[in-house]
């Protein structure tokens, strides 16, 4: 078994949002999502952000697509402000959000076709992540014909497929039942050791959280302030034996003291 | 008997039966011709009619409206519903007069249309294209507009231009909703071919029933009737079998969209 060290916050930044400040305006007025928002993150890190519903976390997640433009304060990729959606930025949503009308591979291959990538290679490495998520004999299959746990692991691929620095998950998992969801927390896990990729992950579910992360950062209701950064120190890989272990529980009860006092 | 005979099977005999009726009631209860033609006479005309060759012009006639103002009406209204649902501004400019004009039954305006497009076959495609539109070009604006959102911020996330969101996402999404306003559009569409020739022809499907009143010809009327039935149940079984070949994704829950 390999223990791999965890990165630290002294490698290169890959993230970066300092007073960042989200408003929406509404009929009722201006509703702030997020506000005095700060945080860094290292270069290979696995970041979740936890909280409540509607406490502001797809709204960071947005922010970091560069789908949404932050009301203020600055918001960093690789040291370059985010100004619109990046080429170096992949996104996970919650619903698996495939193309029902194009194959695993070509649902797979959408960012390097609208990115206007080269496609030969770009189906090469299409393959290779299908091997990866173990769907290597699906790629004729359409989305219909999959599982939600397969459809999801497709999505991911996708999320992958374009090499971006940076791989931005929205609550993945949350339409999975609770068996397929310990397997998708185990594989994605073997996923990010093997790509090595800097990961922001959404998510309410604290177990997933303390399981996948290296870092776990607490938000609170919204407008959203980090509440809590906790650096988990579990060894890697990660396992279904971690799941039952102390430490691991130790963790999670940090965490759910962090939102019953929260609630008082 | 498996289940797909059974659904042939039960409405022939159905249809069997109502003939046995029909040809019983002229026979035996003294239903007079100029009410209710006889079977044996309906067949006389649709031999006269198909195999002599007498109607030939006037199925082709109407075939030819419905054909040209079909395609138009629909292309037009796809066109034109593609527009709405991506240019939020001619949605407002236009969605009130959309609204009248909607509101407005079609065939009302059949006088109006020959008037301004003449007597021939112009008209009657014209009258054609303008009730199929609304069907097609409100299901085009609806289903565009029901895009899943989310697949949208996928496609943003990934740099896609508005045109490759359009013609990739959009589109597709919708092709369940334009299916539906196809199908519909057949069968308004021969409404209003039927309306037109009624209005002043001189050929067509319509004309021969129109005509058929003034000798009292029931079974030129049946005759016509069954012949514009194939028309529809043709044109929309072709429409469902484009929908199922092309929207292979959604085979089991077709959107259904009345009219």
């Amino acid at each position: 078994m390999i223990h791999e060290r965890i990165p630290t916050m002294s490698g290169e930044l890959i993230f970066r949002a300092q007073n960042l400040g989200v408003t929406y305006q509404s009929s009722r007025g201006p509703t702030p999502a997020l506000e005095q928002f700060n945080t860094e993150m290292a270069k290979g890190e696995f970041v979740s952000i936890l909280g409540p519903s509607g406490c502001g976390k797809s709204t960071l997640l947005k922010v970091a697509a560069g789908l949404l433009a932050p009301s203020s304060g600055i918001v960093e990729l690789s040291g370059e402000p985010i100004t619109g959606p990046r080429r170096d930025v992949g996104i996970v949503f919650q619903q698996p959000t495939l193309l029902k009308w194009q194959t695993v591979l070509d649902n797979v291959l959408l960012p390097i076709r609208t990115l206007g990538m080269d496609i030969e290679k770009g189906r090469a490495r299409a393959r290779d992540l299908l091997r990866l998520v173990e769907l290597e004999n699906f790629e004729r299959h359409y989305p219909h014909e999959l599982s939600g746990g397969m459809q999801q692991r497709v999505g991911i691929a996708r999320g992958l497929v374009h090499d971006p620095s940076l791989l931005l998950m929205d609550e993945p998992f949350a339409a999975l039942d609770a068996m397929t969801r310990e397997n998708m927390m185990i594989e994605l896990q073997r996923i990010w050791m093997e790509t090595r990729k800097s990961v922001i992950f959404i998510t309410h579910s604290i177990p997933e959280a303390v399981f996948l992360s290296s870092r776990v950062l607490v938000l609170s209701p919204r407008p959203a302030k980090i509440l809590k950064d906790v650096t988990i120190d579990l060894p890697l890989p990660r396992t279904q034996e971690t799941l039952g272990s102390t430490r691991f529980s130790e963790l999670c009860s940090e965490l759910r003291a962090m939102f019953t006092h929260g609630k008082k | 008997m498996n289940e797909h005979l059974k659904s042939i099977f039960y409405p022939l005999l159905l249809l069997a039966g109502l003939i046995v009726l029909w040809m019983f009631a002229v026979r035996n209860w003294g239903v007079p011709n100029y009410i209710l033609p006889s079977f044996e006479s309906v067949l006389g005309a649709l031999h006269r009619g198909y195999i002599q060759g007498d109607y030939w012009p006037d199925f082709g006639y109407t075939l030819s409206s419905m054909l040209i103002g079909y395609v138009s009406g629909c292309l037009l209204a796809f066109i034109l519903g593609t527009m709405f649902a991506e240019f939020r501004w001619l949605e407002r400019l236009l969605y009130p007069f959309v609204l009248a004009l909607q509101s407005m039954p079609k065939v009302a305006l059949a006088p109006l249309i020959l008037v301004w497009f003449g007597f021939g076959l112009g008209s009657k495609a014209v009258m054609v294209a303008l009730v199929c539109f609304f069907p097609m070009f409100i299901n085009t604006a609806v289903g565009l507009k029901a895009t899943d959102p989310s697949l949208i911020d996928l496609m943003k996330a990934f740099s896609a231009s508005r045109l490759q969101i359009l013609l990739r996402i959009k589109i597709p999404s919708a092709a369940s909703h334009i299916f539906a306003g196809l199908q519909i559009s057949i069968v308004l569409g021969l409404i209003g071919a039927v309306v037109a020739e009624f209005v002043s022809s001189s050929r067509g499907l319509g004309y021969l029933i129109n005509n058929a009143t003034t000798t009292l010809d029931t079974s030129t009327m049946f005759a016509s009737l069954i012949s514009l039935a194939v028309i529809g149940i043709l044109g929309s079984q072709l429409i469902k079998f484009l929908q199922r070949k092309l929207v292979f994704w959604e085979r089991d829950n077709n959107t259904q969209v009345a009219a």
